[in-house]
């Protein structure tokens, strides 16, 4: 059983907080991506459970056994780095099996690893060559290859497609998928972008200054953000996040943006707000997705918006539209063939069911 | 026209270029060239002064004496002696003082990378007197024979070659990626196999720049020898070839140039295989530091 | 499984609970300070000690029996040929130096300007001085500057010109020790001028001369600021070699004639080696320390201030 789990964890850096307290805890197979900005702790934290880090507080457990004290070379895991790190010195085949090697396992028992694992990753023709006879995709591929072929308990991942192009990004992040899904080990996976974290994690771990914001599935992530940070971090383009009040009307909340726009709540979030009505400082966040063209009539919670868009990105699929309200640049995605104009006053709909509030001052989604 | 212009004036640049390179060339070949020439004269013809920068009636007597002098041999046996344990000695403590520095971080360790760069102020020549009280007072007080013994060379030497091979190794260490000891490290590889299966294999040039440098070093030096070693049977060749064959009045000159010239080859073979090692550690010093 | 928001964790570490990992990084810090034990000890030993021995030394008499103070430094310092000593050392440095370095500079254009192909050859023949042991070369310079024999001499006298006494006469024995110590270093200024030429970005040029500078003007304000650093710690490094050099004037002159090429290191090994006074001999050579340190103090600022700036 090869969980990992990481209790009351800090680290500091001479005084300087990188990791401010982190309790986690990944299942035996499973696939977790750690995102968030630069310098919120994902990578300290991946290098603490990798060993390359020490651990100036708390534990972390591997398989159920307190690894603090245990050298890299005994948790039995493997890493893949950003920028690869293979022996420049060795063939692709010595690269891979130079773990094996150390361990001394039989040289069939090595050959047979090698082949099968190169034969998963397609380098199977590879195997002679040296790093530097190879692309970037290629190197990475024998990265991972090195990493599997051990076997370990936990795979590592420190933000292995940051030094590709786009297209492969693409490419790789279909092939890491596909390899967890053949290799079930457990994973944890650590990269600054949120598409990468959406597509591969069967949970994501947002970190923000050192702190865990949420962790939950990426459909839990999306749709119901737990602080104001997660909410603003997963999705792009991201949530349109206004300043507003509450209003009571005679039996029913309305929601006052500056100036004269005020959109009724939904009667089944009534109760749920009544009790924010006096506070200050609260915040109404919308996807662009649910602020669309007028496309029929009116659903019980959506209501209509008019306002002038001040500049339009046709995206051939979708066209967004963007408009000002109370000094905050907001971003609709309408149909194109309602053909909004930039300069024009627009009939909007904004579908309130999906609306978050929030408080500004602890962050936190009510 | 403008294009032609640049042209000429590229080409005259050219012309000009290879001009001073011959001329310079002939400058610093010429000493080495004469004392080839010269190895191969009598000493008749060396006396007659017919034309000193030709050989007439090439001769291998000069050669042919000093292979088989007694004391030539012992010189030359000593340097090689020496030098080679030298070398040996050095790089283990170069490399292991320079993975050390590079990687691993004690208190300290930033100082003594920079105070090992501070020793080259303290040059042989204001060491070889105190050295030569110290090696006397050790000897008086413990029997053993420290002077006038090669094997001490073999001690002083590596403070020669030392510093500057630390050098060049932490520059080729520092430039290694740290991501390679790490992924090694998980790998399941010790400290000391990190350093003996990737490090060195990737810092080859280093090791061999280095290694040339120590021997080069080792072969050449003159003042320790000449301070620690008096008696024929205990030199070394840069020692011994001054001050045997140079006896009063009477110069052999056809063997002098000779032993001069083959005392010169071990280090002209090296740099003429090895040229690009060698050069490599000269600017290792003085870029990677 | 841990769906929960973060927990406000208090900011500042429990100080209590500090074990983790702590016994690992002491382990690694000791296997460390280990492996750069043999270099500490060797230069601890054989450097550091011997240099501080030496002030010990020159404070002792002859027969180094008893203690005399500073006897040493004042008998020096009333000898006329102890300042002569001291005036040849360092003309004889800086001028050995500013040579080699103007030569290593010039040649390194040179060979700079040529095809990348040709280059290696013409750089492996350049190098050759430096290669052969300084010993050996300045015997064959000996042998140059012979003076029933010189074979530049030879060539002198065919052309209508005299022979010149270059080890017989005081100053042509100057100038003959510097040119060999010339000789012998540029190579290695060449060298690494040539590595830095390199190093230069062609693009600095090509703006300067959109700018409409000359070859000159190119040098001056392209090439020399570039490679100010590694000028500096080149120069550094000949200065402290070139005087402190032994081989050179030993075999050339052994100081001669009369005591007018002397340097710090040949006056102190006669002195000290040949004379047997080794404290007088320690006194001389302690002499070069404070030039030396000067020197580096003035070269390492500037590199340092550079460094900064970069």
């Amino acid at each position: 059983m090869a969980q990992v789990n990481l209790r009351k964890v800090f680290k500091e850096y001479d005084d300087v907080p990188a990791v401010r307290g982190i309790d986690l805890d990944i299942a035996d197979k499973e696939f977790v991506v750690l995102v968030g900005p630069s310098g919120c702790g994902k990578t300290t934290t991946l290098r603490m459970i990798a060993g390359l880090e020490d651990i100036t507080d708390g534990e972390i457990l591997i398989g159920g056994d307190v690894v603090n004290d245990v050298p890299p070379k005994d948790r039995d895991i493997a890493m893949v780095f950003q920028n690869y790190a293979l022996y420049p010195h060795m063939t692709v085949h010595e690269n891979m099996s130079f773990g094996l090697r150390l361990k001394k396992l039989p040289k069939d028992e090595i050959q047979r690893r090698v082949n099968a694992v190169a034969g998963i990753l397609g380098i199977g023709e590879l195997l002679e060559r040296k790093p530097r006879q190879l692309s970037g995709g290629q190197r990475q591929r024998v990265a991972m290859g090195r990493a599997i072929v051990r076997n370990p308990k936990v795979f590592l991942f420190d933000e292995p497609l940051s030094n590709l192009d786009a297209k492969l990004r693409v490419h790789m992040r279909t092939e890491i998928k596909k390899v967890h899904q053949k290799v079930r080990t457990t994973t944890v996976y650590v990269t600054h972008d949120q598409v990468e974290a959406m597509t591969l994690a069967d949970r994501v771990v947002v970190m923000n200054g050192g702190l865990i914001e949420q962790v939950g599935t990426p459909h839990e992530l999306y749709h119901s953000p737990a602080t104001l940070f997660v909410a603003g971090f997963i999705g792009s383009p991201a949530m349109n996040v206004m300043r507003c009040r509450l209003e009571e009307t005679a039996d029913a909340l309305r929601l006052r943006m500056n100036g004269d726009i005020a959109l009724p709540i939904p009667a089944e979030r009534v109760a749920r707000y009544r009790p924010y009505l006096g506070r200050q400082n609260l915040l109404f966040g919308l996807r662009p997705e649910h602020l669309t063209d007028m496309r029929g009539p009116l659903q019980p919670g959506q209501s209509s918006l008019e306002t002038t868009l001040d500049v339009t990105e046709p995206l051939g699929m979708e066209t967004l539209v963007f408009f000002s309200l109370d000094g905050a640049e907001i971003c609709a995605r309408t149909n194109p063939a309602a053909n909004l104009q930039a300069g024009r006053r627009a009939q909007l709909l904004a579908d309130l069911r999906y609306m978050h509030l929030i408080d500004a001052d602890s962050g936190r989604v009510l | 026209m403008k294009a032609a212009s640049l042209k000429r004036e590229r080409r005259w640049a050219l012309v000009w270029s290879y001009i001073f390179l011959v001329i310079f060339a002939v400058i610093f070949l010429t000493p080495p060239l004469y004392m080839l020439v010269t190895s191969l004269k009598t000493s008749a013809e060396i006396s007659a002064v017919t034309l000193p920068w030709w050989v007439f009636h090439p001769t291998l007597e000069n050669y042919y004496a000093l292979l088989t002098s007694e004391a030539y041999l012992t010189f030359f046996r000593n340097s090689l002696v020496v030098s080679l344990a030298v070398v040996a000695i050095t790089m283990v403590i170069s490399i292991f003082a320079a993975f050390s520095l590079s990687r691993m971080h004690f208190w300290g360790s930033a100082t003594l990378a920079t105070g090992v760069f501070l020793t080259y102020l303290i040059p042989e020549t204001l060491l070889f007197i105190p050295l030569f009280k110290i090696f006397a007072f050790v000897q008086d007080w413990t029997g053993i024979e420290m002077m006038n013994h090669w094997w001490v060379l073999i001690l002083v030497f590596p403070t020669l070659t030392v510093p500057f091979c630390t050098w060049i190794m932490i520059g080729y260490f520092a430039s290694i990626p740290k991501e390679l000891d790490e992924a090694a490290l998980i790998d399941g590889a010790s400290y000391f196999q990190v350093l003996t299966r990737v490090f060195l294999p990737v810092a080859l040039p280093g090791v061999i720049a280095a290694t040339i440098f120590a021997f080069t070093v080792s072969w050449a030096d003159f003042l320790y020898p000449m301070a620690f070693t008096t008696s024929v049977d205990q030199m070394v060749l840069p020692a011994g070839i001054v001050t045997t064959l140079i006896k009063g009045d009477v110069f052999n000159w056809g063997q002098i140039m000779t032993a001069a010239l083959l005392g010169a080859l071990p280090p002209l073979l090296i740099y003429a295989f090895l040229m690009d090692y060698y050069i490599a550690g000269l600017t290792a010093g003085a870029t990677k530091g | 499984m841990a769906n929960g928001i973060a927990t406000q964790a208090a900011a500042r570490l429990p100080v209590t609970r500090r074990r983790a990992g702590r016994r690992f990084a002491r382990h690694k810090s000791l296997v460390a300070f280990l492996m750069a034990l043999p270099l500490i000890a060797l230069i601890a030993a054989l450097v550091v000690y011997p240099a501080l021995y030496s002030l010990f030394l020159a404070m002792l008499n002859k027969g180094m029996e008893h203690f005399v103070g500073l006897a040493n430094f004042s008998f020096l310092f009333r000898r006329d040929l102890f300042w002569m000593v001291v005036k040849q050392s360092v003309i004889f440095a800086v001028s050995a130096v500013i040579f080699k370095a103007l030569i290593g500079f010039v040649v390194a254009h040179f060979v700079h300007n040529i095809p990348a192909k040709g280059q290696r050859k013409w750089r492996g023949m350049l190098l050759v001085p430096w290669v052969i042991p300084p010993a050996m070369s300045t015997l064959a310079w000996f042998w140059l500057f012979d003076p029933s024999y010189s074979a530049f001499n030879w060539v002198l006298t065919r052309l209508g010109f005299g022979a010149i006494p270059w080890l017989g006469d005081p100053l042509w024995a100057r100038f003959s020790v510097i040119l060999v110590n010339v000789w012998y270093g540029a190579p290695f200024f060449l060298i690494m001028y040539l590595a830095a030429l390199k190093s230069v970005p062609e693009q600095l040029y090509e703006a300067a001369a959109i700018d409409g500078a000359n070859w000159w003007q190119k040098i001056w304000y392209v090439t020399l600021p570039m490679m100010r650093n590694i000028i500096a710690i080149t120069v550094l490094f000949s200065l402290i070699v070139t005087f402190a050099n032994f081989d050179i004037v030993r075999i050339l002159t052994a100081g001669g004639p009369i005591d007018q090429t002397h340097v710090f290191a040949t006056w102190a090994f006669q002195l000290g080696i040949e004379g047997g006074d080794l404290p007088l001999g320690a006194c001389v050579s302690l002499f070069m320390f404070p030039i030396l340190g000067v020197a580096a103090y003035f070269i390492l600022r500037d590199i340092n201030r550079r460094g900064n700036e970069a």
